[in-house]
């Protein structure tokens, strides 16, 4: 059931989504044709679709591994920008190198940036615990103003007539495309291997298996001896280090410069794509594909439909609120409150406790 | 002891059970079961772990519907459709896992489990009333989390008094307390069934059973295999006729200890919790091969005890705790197991094994140093031969080592426990509640391996509640009381009776404050 459940929500969403289209006057079949179908309709769709899919395969595939371990890392956003600032800063301190050494180093860059963002809320929950949903989402905003400052001062182009931004990357630290007329490059090998090596370390690694028996079952992990400072320290570092790796995809790619913002949103849309894809790596990459066919089909109905800009946040949000309903349905009956029985909550949690099995 | 049943010529059975079957996809749980209670009797049901008992007792709760059979409430049929359903009817069950919510306070959950709305003071008054008047204290505000699984079950028994049930069904209610507890429990419940109220008793204690019960039904594989009346019989016929063979006995010779193992030089620790119990110089040898136990009502510092003795809290200084002569105050689980201790938690579910993985993952638990994982990684042939040979070994009931810890029975899970941390060969093995709840078949299966590991030298600290056990399998037993620990003392030298009174000491000391004087301490 718990497999099926995204699958609900992909249907419930795109029912809803048609009475939306049929409210505003379209009609539903063309609508969907032009949001879902028309994209995937060109080799360059297809690619732009893989390039969008990248960030969110890189940040859902690490949130997955953190979620997992019962650590809310919510800040992934601010730590693709602190990554896509760490490669920046490689690229502009290099501007004449056209070396193979470049881009390596600006993948490394990125990935420890990413790392040291997701350090501070791993260090704070450590040391002093504080709540690290907190913080790492605060860090979010502290990472854009941090890229902003960045644009507008240090790292300016000095000819691009004071547009907040840095000049163009050269052609030595970007990404190289994998087929010539698509833009889709090789940050999305990248976001396989991702997904093959948290598949791996989730499946056959006692360090993964440290981790899943902290995030279910805490008091299990204390009488094993599984270090609960270890745990968050390793979630922070691999969920920071690939969203930094997914900035550095961004900036030395599609990008090719530094802005003053670099993403849209992708680390918080790979919450989502996260939960969507069930936590396992492989759900994570088959969520991110759709995640990216709705951003790009979105542009689409903007494009030819006139429909508003909302509607990606739209489907997005109906996605979300599907898969959450869905789950809470598998997990709970509903039961209608009586007028004389007041309390409610006390048989339900009866049932659960006595492990009755829900239909 | 026994009180006469009541005469029920010409009264309707309070409850009747006729022909009941429910079958889940892998197994029968009940077949064909007819049980029936009358009003104000004591009615126990005996049966081995995964008898069941507990289904047939969620059936008539209203938790589970049965596929087959009938249920006449006082000569009515009735269909139980909810736990909100049998509370109307006048039926209480105090659940064996409790139902509680850890964040909220004993006042809040018993609040939620009324089916009235109750102002909370008004409500903390009874509780406290009527867990004084059953010999069961209780403070309405204290916070759940922060109890032990003794004092939660206080909780869920003074949470059904308060309904004022006229059936009460109890699921080994006792296990938590200690004897004198017991008998003024008995003599509550013996109350109610004067009053009227029918008791449905589950427990595997059999000589509570016979002092208590009017009547027995006893399951074997999900059937009424006999009805018996206990005062008639002796622990021994009721045990095998609840088995279907000749009880197992387990055997302790006389045996000479050699080199302390481990060692406690006065530790003192503050209680991290509020609510817990600071430990107070707490001294205590434990030789290879012999068997120590630790007796006292649960809340006397035996957690606090616990975590200190398995690396969970860790102690501020390094000397305070010896295992084999290395200073291990400051030792972490992983390093502590490493020098050959092992633990048999008190829960067995999010603590002992993790509910939501399987056996042969809940195996690797606490087994990756024995070779089970190499370069990091998960050998899963050894992982799973290990599960394997923990099953075959303490016979544990399931469909192979890709069984979900969480759908075995607590008692099964409990052998795979203690079947596993055995067979990692320890040095130092440390048991709480070794066999709660497990039925005698089992505990004294669980209790012969104990002993076997003594026989080999390993040096064993069992902590356990049932004073019957300890005296069994002990070679020496001292007492926790309000953190503090008597000395240990010979089982030759001692007996059921005077340990009784040690572990009391406290709960006269907590009656009254300014008297403080624990007998026997120090």
């Amino acid at each position: 059931m718990m497999l099926a459940s995204p699958l609900i929500a992909a249907l419930a969403m795109l029912l809803t989504g048609a009475v939306l289209f049929a409210l505003m006057g379209q009609e539903p079949v063309h609508a969907f044709y032009v949001y879902f179908v028309e994209p995937l309709s060109t080799v360059y769709g297809v690619g732009e679709c893989l390039l969008k899919a990248t960030p969110l395969i890189l940040c859902g595939v690490g949130l997955a591994l953190a979620f997992r371990a019962n650590v809310q890392n919510i800040g992934a956003d601010g730590q693709l920008t602190v990554g896509a600032i760490g490669a920046g800063a490689v690229a502009l301190h290099f501007p004449d190198v056209d070396g193979a050494w470049l881009l390596p180093l600006m993948l490394l860059a990125g990935a420890l940036a990413g790392m040291a963002w997701a350090a501070i809320p791993a260090l704070l929950r450590t040391r002093f615990h504080t709540n690290e949903i907190l913080v790492s989402l605060m860090l979010v905003y502290v990472a854009y103003l941090l890229l902003s400052y960045l644009v507008h001062g240090p790292l300016r182009d000095p000819e691009g007539f004071n547009f907040p931004q840095s000049r163009m990357f050269q052609p030595a630290a970007l990404l190289p495309v994998l087929v010539e007329g698509v833009r889709t490059n090789g940050a999305f090998l990248l976001a396989l291997l991702a997904v093959a090596g948290a598949w791996f370390f989730c499946d056959r690694s006692f360090a993964g298996y440290r981790m899943r028996v902290s995030g279910m079952a805490p008091g299990a992990a204390a009488y094993a001896g599984f270090s609960e400072e270890r745990n968050v320290w390793l979630a922070f570092l691999i969920s920071g280090g690939l969203a930094g790796l997914a900035g550095v995809g961004e900036v030395a790619g599609p990008i090719g410069q530094l802005q003053q913002s670099v993403t849209p949103g992708y680390g918080f849309a790979a919450i989502i794509v996260a939960y969507v894809g069930r936590l396992h790596p492989l759900g994570v990459l088959l969520a991110s594909l759709l995640m990216s066919l709705l951003y790009i089909g979105g542009e689409t109905v903007q494009m030819e439909l006139r429909m508003p800009s909302a509607i990606t946040g739209l489907f997005q949000g109906l996605m979300l609120f599907y898969l959450l309903g869905a789950d809470l349905f598998i997990h709970y009956r509903f039961k209608p409150r009586r007028a004389a029985s007041a309390p409610a909550p006390a048989p339900a949690a009866l049932n659960a406790a006595t492990g009755e099995p829900t239909p | 002891m026994t009180p006469a049943a009541p005469q029920a010529a010409g009264l309707a059975p309070r409850l009747q059970l006729i022909g009941i079957g429910k079958r889940y996809p892998s197994v029968v749980a009940n077949a064909d079961v007819n049980l029936s209670v009358m009003p104000g009797e004591i009615h126990a049901v005996l049966g081995e772990n995964g008898a069941g008992k507990s289904t047939l007792m969620k059936i008539i709760y209203g938790v589970t519907r049965p596929d087959q059979g009938q249920i006449l409430w006082e000569g009515r049929p009735v269909e139980i459709a909810s736990p909100a359903a049998a509370r109307r009817l006048g039926i209480g069950m105090v659940f064996q896992h409790f139902s509680v919510f850890e964040t909220l306070s004993v006042v809040e959950n018993i609040s939620l489990a009324l089916d009235e709305n109750q102002a909370l003071d008004a409500l903390a008054a009874r509780i406290e009333q009527v867990s004084q008047a059953y010999g069961l204290p209780l403070d309405p505000h204290r916070l759940v989390h922060s109890m032990s699984v003794g004092e939660r079950q206080r909780v869920e028994i003074v949470r059904c008094l308060l309904q004022s049930p006229r059936l009460l069904i109890m699921d080994e209610p006792t296990s938590v307390l200690t004897p004198p507890a017991v008998l003024k429990l008995f003599e509550s419940l013996r109350r109610l069934a004067a009053e009227g109220c029918s008791i449905l008793y589950i427990s595997h204690k059999l000589d509570e059973i016979q002092s208590l019960c009017d009547k027995a039904t006893v399951l074997r594989a999900g059937r009424v295999t006999g009805t018996a009346v206990p005062a008639q019989e002796t622990p021994r016929s009721l045990a095998e006729l609840m088995i279907g063979r000749e009880l197992p006995a387990c055997r302790l010779e006389a045996r000479e200890p050699a080199e302390v193992r481990l060692a406690l030089h006065g530790l003192s620790l503050r209680a991290p919790d509020p609510f817990g119990t600071d430990l107070d110089d707490i001294r205590l040898e434990v030789r290879s091969g012999e068997i120590v136990g630790l007796a006292g009502i649960s809340g006397n510092g035996q957690q606090e005890l616990l975590r200190a003795l398995s690396g969970e809290v860790l102690l501020a200084a390094p000397g305070v705790l010896q295992i084999d002569g290395h200073d291990a105050g400051r030792l972490r689980p992983a390093e502590r197991r490493r020098l050959g201790m092992r633990f048999v938690p008190e829960d067995r579910l999010g603590r002992g094994a993790v509910p939501e993985l399987s056996l042969a993952a809940n195996a690797l638990l606490t087994g990756y140093g024995a070779q089970m994982t190499a370069k990091g990684l998960i050998r899963f042939g050894a992982v799973r031969a290990f599960a394997r040979r923990v099953i075959e070994r303490f016979q544990v009931k399931c469909s192979g080592d890709q069984t979900l810890a969480g759908s075995l029975s607590g008692g099964n899970l409990q052998r795979f426990i203690v079947g596993r941390e055995i067979l990692l060969g320890p040095r130092i093995m440390i048991a709480a509640q070794p066999t709660w709840g497990v039925d005698i078949g089992a505990a004294m299966l669980i209790r012969q391996a104990i002993i076997d590991l003594r026989d080999q030298g390993v040096a064993v600290l069992v902590v356990s509640e049932e004073l019957e056990e300890l005296f069994m399998m002990c070679d020496r037993i001292a007492v926790i009381a309000e953190g503090r620990l008597s000395r240990a003392v010979a089982v030759a030298q001692t007996s059921v009776q005077q340990i009784g009174v040690w572990m009391s000491g406290s709960v006269a000391a907590a009656a009254a404050p300014g008297d403080h004087a624990v007998p026997a301490l120090g």
